[in-house]
């Protein structure tokens, strides 16, 4: 009898939900991951994951969480999977739950919940401020075991290249590189899913981590498997200034009391300890009453640049604002929020326990990704599924706090269920494609990698991804102009040209992460493309994607999902309705009831 | 004008498992709030050393670049050390970088640490769950034993503390702090603790928590702050309990 097998590739939440579910199934699982999958991003997330479990009497339910969603993506998501996801949540959480995560605890020894942003409700469980690094960590012991009792098969420190398509347009396997060896290998499989994350690295700085490129997506694009909603970035409201990386500081922060501000006036010369409140300016406290400091995140990151660039009253004329915990009890803040004032004061010196911290918004996270259906993760191209940040389904035109740990977890077991259900239902499987398809492919990738490490020319590939990062950052992600927008395009055209001439400063052939990075920054140069494309055909203001032009959402016009296809080489931008059959669209306002 | 201030940075190089190492000196353009792995973008992008020699980026591991990943241990200054933490301002210069020593090198500053995760499968470091589908909600867990298994379970595997125990060399197998610590983590927790017997078990041979002489560098090396010494002190107890309750009920 044919024994199917399933190819996972990346080892974050996603992803490792995804092997648990396939391994318990009995189908075997080759897990792809370019770091040790236990340092992947999700180690990152910060401050909790929702679900409506109503333990502290506030009458909270899932049908309130599924409408905070909806309303907080500005009504850009398919409703009905965001409602399955917001019923599963609660037992998404007992499931960690026995896994042993460190939640923290209320005194009867019963998990505690705190609020979040977009929500009037404690919906957000946590483990202290490193609530992804203990998520991650349960699933990777879980995965662990499997992997000790022959279920699951780790290639760490291997990237993906791109997936081996059939003349029949199915998937039947990947196509890797191995990072040290560089050698370029194709892996027969009946399904495969890609959990491959987030895609910072296209703007340079983020809170992302080094990894997140987004390079198997494009790879994918580039394969024909659709692009959905690419235009919709999150921008953090509040994360520190780097020259390497933009360190984020949690929503968490203020989900325990803590405030933004700004002297009001800005010739202030007093350290923010000897201003007094009534020198201050809570800005979100006082344009958002509702919500306070609690505002989504498009909406407060929006009003610090409001205050930095219009109002000009940013610290010592810099983009930057105080987040202020330091009126926070120092027990509390120990047991709620240690995590991130380590990481402000490792890396500024500076105890935020006693001064405020100083922030500003940093790029976060895609709402946009690959494109799967509504219903079981499943991209357009069979045999390939998707879950967790790199695909689109979940969080609309914006993302509210705690629910990306959330929608992996969900995404990435729907999608373990479905490739299981499958490869079960194929007729003809991995076992029946001839190797001449996976020997083109391979040879493919390997002649990029010949012509890359052979060609001589000018151009440094880390100098241009840092002009696209800069390029990305000013144009395309708070504030959207149409003709910057097309400046922007025009201008990476000519890094892709650049591109073309690149040289690299190393030719060998063991661990050249020079090789894999020029790799990486080609699929790069295409998504930005996807990227800028969508935000300048979007003639409105929805969510994370703001046009000063058009400063309104336009549901007559835009109430559809972007969804790029790669034709004839280049991106090409096809709409589709939204399903909203479960929640009529209503205007969104966080300065008033609703 | 006022020459630029420099950074002066050395940097053990090794081109594979089998090459032999050299050290190579860069000089670079100082900016506020530079660390390590800034420091190693920059000789990305202008692989030149300071006499001028063309040579090729450093190899490393890096990833969250905010001490959580684990990925960016390294020898600085002679002490092992996360990369992105560690700022230039902070450190006497030239700087010295070197890779971590207890583990197998693969090029430059980059280290096969395949040896920890290999261990937490020697001692089952997981609950045991029955499976992923819906079993209802988990043991209640008093907040005492989780403030005191949350510090235990931030421990970001980066190997430091192995790096600097005199008990992990060539002659031997230790697992390390580390892995000791998780075992404590795992039998504290309520489900965790049905399966203590074998992990303390998985401990007791060649490798074993017995391996510890009580040098007590690990503790000091942690970037996280674990009480490992804690930990194997407790660990060792449990371990001689259970062994001697073996030997009494024969």
């Amino acid at each position: 009898m044919r024994q199917p097998k399933i190819i996972i590739v990346g080892g974050g939440l996603a992803g490792l939900m995804a092997t648990i579910r396939a391994a318990e199934s009995g189908i075997p699982v080759d897990l792809f991951s370019i770091v040790p999958v236990k340092r992947s991003h999700s180690v990152c997330a910060q401050g909790g994951i929702n679900a409506a479990k109503n333990q502290k009497g506030e009458g909270d339910t899932t049908d309130k969480h599924f409408d905070d969603t909806i309303y907080g993506g500005d009504f850009l998501a398919n409703q009905p999977l965001v409602k399955r996801m917001c019923e599963a949540a609660p037992s998404i959480i007992d499931l960690l739950d026995r896994m042993g995560v460190m939640f923290n605890r209320t005194p009867e020894g019963l998990l505690d919940y705190r609020r979040f942003g977009g929500t009037l409700y404690h919906r957000t469980a946590f483990a202290g401020a490193t609530t992804g690094q203990q998520l991650l960590y349960a699933l990777d012991e879980q995965v662990r075991r499997h992997e000790a009792e022959g279920r699951v098969k780790k290639f760490e420190g291997w990237n993906f290249l791109a997936a081996v398509i059939d003349e029949g347009r199915v998937c039947r396997g990947i196509c890797g590189m191995d990072l040290r060896s560089m050698e370029v290998r194709t892996f027969p499989a009946d399904a495969a899913i890609f959990a491959t994350g987030g895609i910072g690295a296209i703007f340079g700085r983020s809170t992302n981590s080094v990894v997140c490129t987004g390079s198997a997506q494009s790879a994918l694009f580039q394969q024909g498997v659709d692009y959905a909603n690419g235009e919709f970035i999150q921008v953090h409201p509040t994360a520190i200034p780097g020259e390497d990386k933009l360190r984020l500081m949690s929503e968490s922060a203020r989900g325990e009391g803590g405030r933004v501000w700004v002297p009001r006036n800005p010739a202030e010369k007093r350290g923010p300890k000897d201003i007094p409140e009534s020198d201050r300016f809570y800005f979100l406290e006082e344009w958002y009453p509702k919500y306070g400091n609690l505002v989504p995140r498009d909406i407060a990151t929006r009003a610090i640049h409001r205050i930095v660039y219009q109002e000009k009253l940013g610290l010592d004329g810099q983009a930057a604002v105080y987040l202020d915990v330091s009126h926070i009890p120092r027990e509390t803040l120990h047991r709620r929020l240690e995590g991130i004032l380590e990481i402000y004061e490792k890396f500024l010196g500076v105890d935020p326990r006693e001064e405020p911290m100083k922030v500003f918004p940093g790029m976060h996270y895609t709402m946009g990704g690959i494109w799967v259906n509504g219903e079981d993760q499943t991209t357009n191209v069979p045999g390939i599924f998707a879950a967790g940040e790199c695909e689109y389904q979940y969080h609309g035109a914006n993302r509210l706090g705690a629910n990306s740990l959330v929608s992996c977890i969900f995404g990435g077991g729907l999608a373990g269920a479905s490739a299981v259900k499958y490869v079960k239902n194929l007729e003809k499987g991995a076992e029946a494609t001839a190797q001449a398809v996976y020997e083109s492919e391979r040879k493919r990738q390997e002649e990029k990698n010949q012509k890359l490490i052979s060609q001589e020319g000018s151009e440094n590939p880390v100098t241009i991804w840092r002009e696209l990062g800069d390029l990305m950052t000013e144009h395309v992600t708070v504030t959207r102009i149409n003709k910057n927008l097309q400046a922007a395009h025009a201008k990476i055209q000519t890094l892709e040209d650049r591109y073309k001439k690149i040289n690299l400063s190393d030719r060998t052939r063991w661990s050249n992460q020079t090789l894999n990075f020029a790799r990486e920054l080609e699929n790069m140069l295409v998504l930005s493309r996807v990227i800028t494309l969508g935000a300048l055909a979007r003639n409105e203001s929805r969510g994370a994607h703001y046009k000063p032009e058009f400063p309104d959402r336009d549901d007559a016009n835009w109430l559809k999902t972007t969804r790029a296809k790669w034709v004839n080489c280049d991106v090409q931008l096809a709409y589709e309705p939204v399903d909203i059959s479960l929640i009529k669209p209503r205007a969104r306002r966080y300065d008033a009831a609703r | 004008m006022a020459e630029t201030k420099k950074v002066l940075i050395k940097i053990k190089r090794q081109a594979g498992p089998q090459e032999p190492s050299r050290w190579e000196e860069f000089s670079l353009n100082w900016r506020p709030s530079m660390n390590v792995i800034i420091c190693l973008r920059d000789i990305a992008e202008n692989p030149v050393t300071s006499s001028g020699k063309k040579t090729t980026p450093i190899t490393y591991d890096s990833n969250c670049l905010e001490e959580i990943c684990g990925s960016c241990a390294m020898l600085i200054n002679d002490k092992a050390r996360m990369a992105c933490s560690a700022l230039v301002d902070h450190l006497d210069q030239p700087i010295r970088i070197e890779p971590l020593t207890k583990f197998p090198l693969v090029r430059d500053l980059s280290v096969d640490r395949q040896f920890m995760f290999d261990s937490l499968k020697r001692v089952k470091a997981w609950i045991p769950i029955d499976g992923s589908y819906d079993l209802g909600e988990g043991p209640r867990v008093s907040p005492q034993v989780q403030a005191k298994g949350y510090p235990l379970s931030s421990c970001i595997t980066c190997g430091n503390c192995l790096e600097v125990c005199p008990q992990v060399n060539e002659h031997n197998q230790f697992v390390g702090a580390a892995i000791i610590s998780q075992v404590r983590l795992f039998n504290i927790h309520p489900t965790g603790a049905m399966n203590k017997r074998e992990r303390l078990e998985a401990l007791m041979g060649p490798g074993g928590v017995q391996e510890c002489a009580n040098a007590q560098n690990c503790v000091k090396a942690c970037p996280k702050n674990i009480p490992l010494t804690e930990s194997i002190a407790e660990v060792n107890r449990d371990a001689w309990k259970q062994a001697l309750l073996g030997w009494l009920l024969g």
